[in-house]
């Protein structure tokens, strides 16, 4: 029995029943409507009058303006957050990916003694509770600064310096397996022509795997760009992100709901349409490393 | 294969080489031992400084009596043994009361969480398996919670369940009548629920992407194989893909299990600094504990005994699983 759909259904031969069509149906619809109604109103309340968003919720807009998108950066100082978290996340994200790579290149590549230590010792870090390291962190920075004077606490530097490991024991996991998965011939071939073992690396290896980095880029910056509770203890005035800066707008008088859309939008389109870009590569960096 | 140092002048004077500093010259088998080593020091120092040695230093802080006064300089807080202890696992005093409460509520919120993501994330995903129109626009728009940083989102959240002028309360109350009066969402006990929707609706679609990523490598043979042994599609589904992804469900759950129940983003983000009773979630309790009454001792060895927790359901997670992993294949 062959299917006279141009494109073979990737599972069966067969059609899919009716019954299965029709819970896919319903079940596709109802999660679209659950993904989409917030998407929705994050979208449509940020046009909105002020008084549309004080008073009862509606549906759809009395009018429609762009004010919210103009007020966002003089209510609060969003642009210096702004600047604040690019320059923290895209930091986190360049050292963590750089980190990673060395890394994953010597699980996958050498035999070393304490290998399998480092490798679990590394994934475990990932179940502790940050809670459990926050308090410590904090007074290991503040001490640091009192003792050396290098301002860890309240600084960019220190938070680049946290969020980079938050973001490396999965990086380096799922680098292991997309660079074991690079065939080994193409690097000894580098070597027997003259590379040397970083040669063969950022010739062959990391050429090969270039998916794999991607993916772990958009992981690492999304890490950065959304976490909160460090951020909340370890920045001041100046260097506050916009994960605490964000709720500087309902902690006025007012609570400009259309603001506060307005500026979540803002921030999050970068992240949002940079992860739907790439996403093809996370998928395939999941299906090579992780998920075997 | 011949040594590298041999080699080195002629891979440098390749035309079109990208021009690098050569590392400093060391014998060909010293270098090759240490380099694994050398690649690997970063990442190494990094994990010692934020991760290893603050959680030694946490613990250490968990057997003093390390209030504000301490702060600037922590050495010299004076021990106090397990009073740290004691207090937190006290379960008729205030703070040890006020824990367990904690902690019995992020159990079962995690249970409840982790089990609905899962499923959902899993259903999305086998629904998605086969082609048909609009899947890749379906696809991007399942993952869209999970590429909104949390605070956007969980702030969205915020407004859609405002009393007043929440979209929440605006269709149980004004349009569907399922309410008397408009209720109250963010505090109370409906905060319970109201934390569930967000963090099921935050964290299926890291469900979802997983399992695709796991339903990719199931060979396309064995559905074949199954069709033509006249197997239907819910058979299928029950008899190859579910056991296939076992191992890939083995770890998803378990990373699911840990974020959700560390989770303090969505609750800080949700409720403010002062959670509601029903929704105090363990990391936000601890948080409290330590930062606004500035008694990190009894802060630490509360996270300490959440640590030593989800150690112990680990090991035993993957202790069963393995086993019954091991016995399946047998």
């Amino acid at each position: 029995m062959r299917s006279p759909a141009p494109t073979p259904p990737r599972t069966s031969p067969m059609a899919p029943p009716v019954s299965f069509l029709w819970t896919r149906r319903i079940l596709l619809t109802l999660l679209a409507g659950f993904v989409l109604v917030p998407v929705y109103v994050m979208v449509s309340s940020s046009l909105k009058p002020l008084a549309d968003v004080s008073g009862k919720f509606r549906w759809l807009p009395s009018g429609l303006t762009v004010r919210p998108y103009l007020d966002i950066w003089s209510t609060v100082p969003l642009a210096r957050y702004f600047a604040n978290s690019l320059i923290v996340a895209g930091a986190a994200t360049a050292c963590s990916v750089v980190v990673a790579v060395f890394a994953a290149y010597a699980v996958s590549r050498h035999r070393f003694r304490g290998k399998r230590v480092f490798t679990v010792t590394v994934l475990s870090t990932q179940m502790f509770p940050g809670i459990l390291f926050l308090l410590p962190l904090f007074l290991l920075y503040v001490n640091i600064g009192n003792a050396t004077g290098i301002a860890l606490f309240g600084s960019r530097g220190g938070l680049i310096l946290t969020y980079l490991t938050f973001s490396l024991p999965f990086s380096i996991w799922m680098l292991i397996g997309y660079f074991d998965s690079v065939p080994r011939d193409l690097d000894e071939a580098a070597l027997v022509d003259g590379c040397g073992p970083l040669g063969a690396l950022f010739r062959v290896v990391v050429p090969a795997a270039i998916p794999g980095i991607v993916a772990v880029a958009v992981y690492a910056f999304m890490t950065a760009w959304g976490e909160v509770l460090f951020a909340s203890v370890m920045t001041d005035d100046t260097t506050r992100t916009l994960a605490v800066g964000l709720q500087g707008y309902s902690t006025l008088n007012d609570v400009y709901w259309n603001q506060i859309m307005a500026a979540s939008l803002v921030v999050s389109v970068p992240v949002v349409a940079g992860f739907l870009l790439l996403q093809r590569y996370l998928v395939a960096g999941l299906t090579a490393g992780a998920v075997k | 294969m011949t040594t590298t140092t041999a080699e080195r002048p002629v891979g440098r004077s390749t035309p079109g080489a990208a021009p690098r500093g050569t590392p400093r010259r060391r014998p060909g088998r010293l270098r090759r031992a240490g380099l694994p080593y050398l690649l690997l020091l970063p990442a190494l120092v990094l994990e010692l400084l934020v991760h290893l040695v603050p959680m030694v230093i946490g613990i250490v802080m968990s057997f003093k009596e390390l209030t504000q006064f301490y702060i600037r300089d922590w050495g010299t807080a004076p021990w106090s043994g397990f009073d740290n202890y004691r207090m937190s696992v006290d379960f008729d005093a205030p703070v040890g009361e006020a824990l367990l409460h904690s902690f019995l509520v992020t159990v079962a919120f995690t249970l409840l969480s982790v089990g609905l993501c899962w499923l959902v994330g899993t259903a999305a995903a086998i629904c998605m398996q086969d082609t048909f129109r609009g899947r890749g626009p379906l696809r991007a728009l399942f993952l869209v919670p999970y590429a909104l940083p949390v605070y956007a989102a969980v702030i969205t959240w915020v407004f859609m369940f405002q009393r007043d002028n929440g979209l929440v309360n605006h269709v149980l109350h004004d349009q569907l009548h399922l309410t008397d009066q408009p209720s109250f969402w963010l505090i109370g006990d409906n905060s319970f629920w109201a934390l569930l929707t967000v963090s099921v609706w935050k964290g299926w679609p890291f469900a979802f992407l997983i399992v695709m990523a796991g339903l990719q490598n199931i060979p396309r043979e064995l559905y074949e194989a199954a069709a033509l042994d006249g197997a239907g599609m819910w058979q299928q589904i029950r008899r190859i893909t579910l056991p296939s992804l076992r191992p890939v469900n083995q770890v998803l759950v378990l990373v699911l299990f840990l974020w959700t129940f560390n989770d303090f983003n969505t609750p800080y983000v949700l409720f403010g600094r002062a959670a509601p009773q029903a929704a105090d979630l363990i990391s936000v309790h601890i948080y409290q504990a330590s930062f606004v009454t500035w008694n990190f001792g009894t802060g630490s060895a509360m996270s300490v005994l959440l640590l030593l927790f989800l150690l112990v359901v680990t090991g035993v997670y993957l202790a069963v699983t393995s086993r019954g992993r091991r016995s399946a294949d047998a």
